[in-house]
């Protein structure tokens, strides 16, 4: 899929080499996003997925290398999941005040949120089925709920890409692959594109348009279906070899 | 009842009792308010450290006899206020390491230099009110007054206007960093409005106390609520009301002021505490 819509490419990232402190974690990694196509980001850990997810959202500068945006994605259109932060466990919020902290990046100089930031942020909890929640604290959900209300902080935020960085660690297969559902439809019917990084293979194969595989020497980066047919795909992707991350 | 009542009255007549009530008020609201930020950063210790670095300046003032303290005691606590919370996020020094060290440094250096240099007669009773904030309360001036009541309302207006921003950083950092959100203004704004309010505190319960009026009020109000708007409200309520009720008993008392209003936080504090453990089960 996505290969016919190419034409149009959201990020283009050239030679990018990444890391920090003079440490280069990852060399020579290019490759495309195209609007609407459905990224997944795969590698071992420490491989630099993180790393790389912080650059394309300029939360540190990649060490060579460019990375170009399309014109139209600016730096406040990206909703971004992060993964948990301690802090957070213990944070007293309600729900409906996380999810409308995401449309704090639209407008920077007002200091309450607009009625139609309101219905944004209400229609984004609808859309995840976190609407029912919206009064309750979110430290008192479970793994899954947090998830989908932190998807939906992100989606308040996003215009065009979503990025998320291992939006299933922790939970249950049940629950991951209704998170994986979430963001397909997210990906399908509201055109977003989704940047994913993630050690679940198989959810790769099943979603994904393109994969991303960040290796210690080198990169594999194409379609789905290029993957599958690749040496290092072969290698990970294997029903009997796979799962070996 | 009523002989209180009167005395009560009677004390209330004089302006310097009304003035420690207005900057008493004020100060516990504006430190309330930051305290839920502080504890919820994860920097309940940076409040403490940084009104040793405010007693540790205070004491270099006197030491080259300035006439206006606030002059060399700001710009330093601002100052150390900017350093620690930046070194809080490079980990070169530990956060609570680097806060721990700033504060029992200018902790003995301050009383160090005191000693070694002050020219005062009665100099364990000066250190004394600088520590705990004995009876400056009611020694205020009209122009501190004013000088607080603005400093209040700035340190008001910005928690107001900058609300919602401060929540998206407090909650999480790097999405609101990703969201285009000037992190790292909104933590130098968070550091210089601590700073503020630990100097202002400073004439109300002495260096050693301030860190009851930052954290007192939000972990109570931490017990009860769960969103952060509730907890924001109740923590500011919580602790106008500590600061009144300290202040009232210390003047119909005769105990020191700063002692006093921290220990009506603590009773509060227990008293939350234990509605919060009722009302779970």
């Amino acid at each position: 899929m996505g290969t016919e819509r190419t034409e149009n490419i959201l990020l283009r990232c050239q030679n990018l080499a990444l890391g920090y402190e003079g440490v280069r974690i990852v060399e020579n990694l290019s490759f495309d996003l195209a609007q609407g196509a459905y990224l997944f980001v795969v590698g071992e850990n420490g491989s630099g997925k993180s790393t790389l997810i912080k650059t394309l959202l300029h939360l540190r500068a990649p060490l060579s290398g460019t990375i170009t945006a399309d014109a139209g994605l600016r730096r406040g259109d990206v909703g971004y999941l992060p993964q948990q932060n301690p802090v957070q466990r213990d944070f007293p919020a309600s729900v409906r005040e996380i999810v409308r902290s995401g449309c704090l990046a639209r407008e920077k100089h007002r200091p309450f949120y607009s009625k139609e930031e309101k219905r944004r942020a209400e229609a984004a909890m609808e859309k995840l089925g976190v609407a029912a929640l919206a009064t309750h604290c979110y430290r008192e959900l479970s793994g899954g709920q947090q998830q989908r209300v932190l998807l939906a902080r992100a989606l308040c935020a996003a215009k065009k890409l979503l990025v998320l960085d291992e939006p299933v660690a922790g939970l249950d297969p049940v629950i991951s692959a209704e998170l994986y559902a979430c963001i397909e439809q997210l990906n399908r019917e509201n055109g977003l594109s989704v940047v994913m990084v993630s050690h679940d293979i198989p959810a790769a194969v099943r979603y994904a348009s393109h994969i991303l595989h960040i290796g210690h020497d080198q990169h594999f980066f194409g379609t789905t279906a290029e993957y599958l047919a690749s040496p290092i795909g072969r290698v990970f992707a294997d029903p009997e070899g796979g799962g070996q991350l | 009842m009523s002989m209180l009542m009167e005395k009560l009255a009677y004390y209330l007549a004089f302006p310097f009792v009304r003035y420690a009530l207005i900057v008493g008020i004020l100060i516990a609201l504006c430190a309330s308010l930051l305290g839920v930020t502080l504890v919820l950063k994860r920097f309940s210790f940076m409040g403490d450290g940084l009104s040793h670095v405010a007693f540790g300046a205070l004491a270099i003032a006197a030491i080259c006899n300035l006439s206006n303290q606030m002059l060399l005691v700001l710009p330093v606590t601002v100052l150390c206020a900017i350093v620690l919370l930046y070194t809080g996020q490079k980990q070169r020094i530990h956060g609570d390491a680097a806060i721990a060290m700033v504060s029992v440094g200018a902790l003995a250096l301050g009383y160090l230099g005191m000693s070694v240099f002050s020219t005062s007669p009665n100099l364990s009773g000066d250190i004394c009110s600088t520590l705990f904030g004995s009876a400056s309360i009611l020694t205020l001036s009209a122009t501190e007054v004013w000088l607080c009541v603005g400093m209040s309302v700035l340190v008001l207006a910005i928690f107001v206007l900058f609300y919602h921003k401060l929540f998206s950083v407090t909650f999480d950092e790097d999405f609101a960093q990703a969201s285009g959100i000037r992190v790292r203004l909104y933590t130098l704004l968070i550091a210089v409005v601590i700073a503020l309010v630990i100097v202002l505190a400073m004439k109300l319960v002495g260096s050693l106390l301030i860190s009851a009026l930052l954290i007192f009020p939000a972990l109570a109000a931490m017990r009860l609520f769960k969103s952060f708007r509730a907890v924001t409200v109740c923590a500011a309520i919580f602790s106008v009301v500590c600061a009144v009720v300290g202040l009232l008993v210390s003047i119909l008392a005769g105990t020191p002021v700063g002692p006093t209003i921290a220990a009506a936080d603590i009773a509060g504090f227990l008293i939350f505490s234990l509605i919060g453990a009722l009302t779970r089960r």
